[in-house]
């Protein structure tokens, strides 16, 4: 499989959120706006890509028996990485995100990845898969929070496209992530089939 | 290069050099990260101080001091002074009293008890909501606006409780919650000066 192919695939056959239904946590918990869902989505796309080529550049030296506590460590590494340039550099977006970005950790999209591909692969191919993957999510994550954010505030990235009575409140709350994300698979299911 | 056996020594230096290549890369981000992090939250103060204070020329940051409240807690105090004379100061309140979560606001007060103007910090309240209390006790409409209101002719409180500020639609504890971090931040105000004698006009 070409490294166009692997990334082409994360995105749309292999969807992480519309196909695969994992990482359903931060996919519910951060996208209220589609500049959060955004955020959240390259935070995560950021981790993956860096702790696929890490991880599959150091895979021949890992001992089967504790390969998943160093898989851990090398992630969480880049958890932290990406959560303290983010409170160094875009506070604001870091206040909005807070206790989610370390939560990537434990996120089972990047211990899925480290696992099934990039403990298998070179360093190239599994960083396209991360890209891939991480693209996938960020633009799943996207979508739903624009939708949310949309449906709720009758806003889009911020930007008034009508007044905010029209918006019904529960696409913001947690149950409206659930309506939303359900629409949302079901479009894309029949769009991928078809 | 052959996958390395799951020995006892080889899994003990495998996630040993792991973990200390970890340790050296996050310390060195630390390190980088330290500053400019340091720096955003200072930034973030000083731009809700400055926002709840008439014009200064001082640094409040530096001196910055700690109040006793009534019911006990200390809140921090930023004096804003022109010249030597103080024209006001933000004080950061809480209140737990809130609907979800702590209200972290930051409110400015003139040295007779003026409530000058709010900032939210932080809360999580309901999202269209709660959350409306950042606009809604500075918009000019019927009783809401706080703004302009002496605190030295006593506490504020909703109108549900007999006070004269009109509560937040469908947000009462919300908006109780956020008058009491106000009575809290002025209650620590006039602790102060009743300890100094500062501003004392009372």
């Amino acid at each position: 499989m070409s490294n166009i192919k692997i990334l082409v695939n994360g995105i749309i056959k292999e969807n992480p959120v519309f196909v695969l239904l994992l990482g359903m946590c931060p996919t519910l918990g951060t996208t209220s706006s589609a500049i959060n869902g955004m955020g959240m989505g390259l935070a995560t796309a950021f981790v993956l890509i860096c702790s696929n080529m890490a991880i599959s550049s150091i895979k021949s030296l890992i001992p089967d028996q504790v390969r998943i506590p160093a898989y851990i460590v090398v992630i969480a590494t880049f958890v932290t990485v990406v959560q303290m340039c983010m409170e160094a550099f875009i506070p604001s977006l870091y206040a909005s995100l807070g206790l989610f970005i370390p939560l990537i950790v434990v996120n089972c999209i990047v211990l899925g990845r480290a696992e099934a591909f990039a403990a298998k692969n070179k360093i190239f191919p599994s960083a396209a898969d991360g890209l891939g993957i991480g693209l996938g999510f960020t633009l799943a994550l996207t979508l739903l929070g624009a939708a949310r954010e949309l449906f709720g505030t009758g806003k889009l990235f911020g930007l008034t496209l009508f007044p905010e009575e029209f918006g019904s409140l529960i696409f913001v709350l947690a149950p409206g992530a659930f309506i939303a994300l359900g629409y949302l698979i079901a479009i894309v299911d029949k769009l991928r089939k078809a | 290069m052959a996958k390395l056996k799951s020995t006892l020594p080889n899994m003990l230096l495998s996630l040993t050099v792991i973990c200390i290549s970890a340790g050296a890369i996050l310390s060195g981000v630390s390190m980088y990260t330290s500053g400019p992090i340091a720096a955003a939250k200072a930034a973030t103060l000083q731009r809700a101080i400055s926002q709840v204070t008439p014009e200064f020329d001082n640094n409040p940051t530096a001196e910055a001091y700690k109040s006793v409240t009534s019911d006990g807690d200390s809140l921090l105090i930023y004096p804003a002074k022109k010249g030597d004379e103080t024209v006001g100061v933000a004080v950061e309140s809480n209140t737990k009293n809130g609907f979800s979560g702590e209200i972290k606001i930051i409110v400015g007060f003139a040295p007779d008890g003026t409530l000058i103007n709010y900032s939210v910090l932080e809360h999580a309240e309901t999202p269209g909501l709660g959350s409306k209390m950042e606009e809604w006790f500075r918009t000019e409409k019927n009783r809401q606006n706080v703004i302009g209101r002496s605190l030295a002719d006593g506490n504020l409180s909703v109108s549900k409780d007999g006070g004269d500020v009109d509560a937040i639609t469908a947000s009462t504890i919300t908006s109780r919650a956020f008058l009491d971090a106000v009575n809290r931040a002025y209650s620590a105000y006039k602790g102060t000066d009743a300890h100094t004698g500062a501003t004392g006009s009372y």
